[in-house]
């Protein structure tokens, strides 16, 4: 799966999740970024993308994405 | 991990999208369709959004009980409060649920100024988590011995419903198929943990969430996730959460009778395949022989477990009843008899009609049912015009019925007693009582089947709308036909010579509401019945006797000696011109007109026996 292909359902994702209908899914985009984005909240976009996108993150790589844009990397890389 | 019991619902989206637009009372329905329906843990995040922003909006949302549950635990719990509630709205309860800080169950049961403590709780979840309980040097007594102390702290502070959570079975095998030889093992304590908490629990009347089993249902993979479990600390899967949040709602609605009570069954394709109508008792699938006959006398025989253990059976079926008896007569393969279904229907009649009479011939609220048949026109007629109804999604399969059915949940029980076994055996008596009662001419025993309670209050400003629409708009059972504004209403209702009755009767069938309004006022030693009107649709139910009783005892507290009533004639009062005489009354006069006068004299009167119960607190204080 492309970038391209990869952001506007990740988008999708981001709006149900955090409740916000303008929120675009930028590859600078960070936890700090978007309000609703706290603990909770992260485990169910993490979970949502993974059902999502039928891929696994790994701890380490859950723990060293900083941004929007490497998550997506990794998406990339596992629906290659 | 889905609630597989739950119908997938069209245009889900577009309904969540459009309650904004809905006035308070239509919310709260809509609200639990959508709670009712396949929920992913997403859409239970956003249903479970709009549900609090209705809240906040509305205050609270008619329709729904309102329930206090706190979370208490040792990991994260944030993640399990959504499912909660939306498995209480599912249920009718509005649950607001209240966490503990991260890990301070301990702190928060024993300090008296903790938020536990502020928000005083109706109900208390115990969530401890396996690697919590069972670390170093752990043993199942200790762990026992922590959680009996939370309890009796819970108890003694709140007197609440306890929940505790069993052990989530995470440790991996050290010895392996003989794991309890070794003492030491994680697992076996924990094992040893789940297995003691059985009979402690119950010996304190504690309630089980049985976490442990519902990974045996359906596999630790599916409920934990160790890489989760390390990130953040969420023990149970944010993908289990929809059916945790079930679970723990099934318990709060147990303790509260919101349990199911009623399994009502289709016949054909649901106890048997086939149609008995057109294959015949031969030509029916059932028992030995096919897989698919096995698979109905498996979900024949639960039905009939189920049925020992208190849960009544009834029959709802498209059919002809002498074919749809048949087989309960005559099939060597049919698990249950006739004698097992407290109310069989088989007719033609539409099925909402149908499981109406059943409800109302078992006295039993039709949200006690649960209704299921394979075909999916029948059930989605019964969501559409009984969405209090619990429809399961049967499989096509009828070797899923049992699991669905199960999976459901909806006969949920916490106390097991003699009288759950009789009471399938008294439903049935009592329904067969009903179906005589309902041939019987005698009068007397109808009336007392209705179990009527007459409520009496005088008036007051709650009541003043009701009563002066009531006063100015009955025409016939209405002896004088005095309209009232309401402020007139209000000067009786505090002029202390005035003694004022509204009148509530509720019945086997549900609540009529204010009936009959009465006004008396006191004039040295007579009391003159300005106003008695009644609704018409509870003549012949002793109401007036029942009235009368009660206002000849308060007139004689205010020291009258004689009830003085009047009749008015007018066009459409006629049905009450012999009311007083009926009533015992002596004719005083009667005029040019035809207004009659009539007196009673309370030294005499003795009260009339009636087929109900009085509820009067008011006037028994005086």
């Amino acid at each position: 799966m492309t970038k391209e292909e990869i952001y506007p359902r990740l988008t999708e994702i981001f709006r149900d999740v955090f409740d916000d209908e303008s929120l675009v899914a930028t590859p600078e985009m960070t936890a700090s970024d978007v309000k609703e984005w706290d603990s909770v909240n992260h485990i169910t976009l993490m979970v949502a993308i993974e059902e999502e996108f039928g891929v696994k993150f790994k701890t380490a790589e859950v723990e060293k994405m900083k941004n929007v844009g490497q998550m997506v990397e990794h998406i990339e890389e596992k629906t290659a | 991990m889905e609630l597989s019991w739950l119908p997938e619902q069209e245009g889900w989206s577009d309904s969540l999208r459009a309650l904004g637009a809905l006035p308070a009372a239509e919310v709260a329905a809509s609200l639990r369709e959508l709670a009712t329906s396949r929920l992913d843990f997403l859409k239970a995040t956003k249903l479970d959004r709009a549900f609090q922003k209705a809240l906040a909006e509305h205050g609270t949302l008619p329709g729904l009980e309102a329930l206090r549950l706190a979370i208490l635990g040792s990991a994260t719990t944030g993640h399990l409060t959504a499912g909660i509630r939306l498995a209480g709205l599912r249920r009718g309860l509005a649950i607001e649920i209240y966490e503990g800080p991260y890990g301070m169950y301990r702190q928060e049961l024993m300090d008296i100024g903790s938020g536990l403590h502020r928000f005083k709780p109706e109900a208390l979840l115990l969530a401890l988590d396996a690697r919590h309980l069972v670390g170093e040097g752990a043993s199942a007594d200790a762990a026992l011995d922590l959680m009996q102390t939370c309890w009796q702290q819970a108890k003694t502070s709140f007197s609440c419903q306890v929940l505790q959570q069993t052990v989530m079975p995470v440790f991996p095998l050290l010895l392996g198929n003989n794991e309890s030889r070794l003492l030491h093992s994680p697992a076996a304590i924990l094992a040893d943990i789940n297995h003691k908490l059985r009979a402690a629990s119950e010996a304190e009347g504690v309630d089980l969430l049985a976490l442990d089993q519902f990974v045996v249902d359906a596999g630790l993979a599916q409920w934990h996730d160790p890489a989760i479990w390390h990130r953040s600390k969420h023990e149970v899967h944010p993908r289990a959460t929809q059916l945790y949040g079930d679970q723990v709602a099934r318990l709060l609605a147990a303790a509260r009778g919101r349990s199911s009570k009623c399994l009502v069954l289709d016949l054909d394709n649901t106890l048997w395949g086939g149609v008995i109508g057109d294959d015949g008792l031969e030509g029916i699938v059932l028992g030995q022989g096919s897989g698919a006959g096995e698979a109905f006398v498996e979900f024949q025989r639960y039905a009939l477990a189920l049925s020992e253990r208190g849960v009544i059976l009834a029959v709802c079926s498209k059919n002809d009843e002498v074919n749809a008896l048949s087989p309960f007569e005559k099939h060597p393969e049919m698990v249950l008899k006739r004698s097992h279904i407290a109310c069989f229907t088989a007719n033609w009649t539409d099925k909402a009609t149908n499981l109406r009479h059943i409800a109302k011939t078992l006295n039993i609220g039709i949200d006690s049912l649960v209704f299921a048949d394979d075909n999916p026109v029948e059930r989605a007629l019964i969501r559409r015009e009984l969405p209090m109804v619990a429809v399961p999604e049967m499989p096509e399969d009828p070797a899923g019925y049992v699991s669905v059915v199960s999976a459901a949940g909806y006969f949920e029980g916490l106390r097991l007693t003699a009288e759950d076994r009789l009471r399938s055996e008294q439903y049935q008596a009592n329904a067969e009582r009903t179906r005589l009662m309902e041939t019987a001419t005698d009068m007397g025993s109808y009336l007392d089947s209705l179990r009527m309670t007459l409520f009496a209050r005088p008036f007051d400003s709650l009541g003043l709308a009701r009563i002066t629409q009531l006063i100015n708009k009955t025409n016939q059972f209405n002896l004088t036909t005095q309209r009232l504004t309401e402020a007139e209403v209000a000067e009786r209702m505090n002029d202390p010579r005035c003694v004022t009755l509204q009148v509530r009767l509720t019945d086997r069938f549900g609540d009529n509401g204010v009936i009959a309004i009465l006004i008396a006022r006191i004039q040295q030693k007579e009391a003159v019945i300005e106003t008695w009107l009644m609704s018409c649709r509870v003549l012949g139910r002793k109401v007036e006797e029942a009235c009368l009783n009660l206002l000849a005892e308060l007139c004689a507290a205010q020291g009258a000696e004689h009830l003085i009533g009047i009749y008015k004639p007018t066009e459409k009062n006629g049905m009450v011109r012999e009311m007083y005489a009926n009533l015992g009354f002596e004719l005083v006069s009667e005029q040019g007109d035809g207004v009659t006068q009539w007196t009673l004299p309370l030294a005499k009167f003795t009260p009339r026996a009636v087929p109900m119960q009085i509820d009067a607190p008011e006037f028994v204080a005086q």
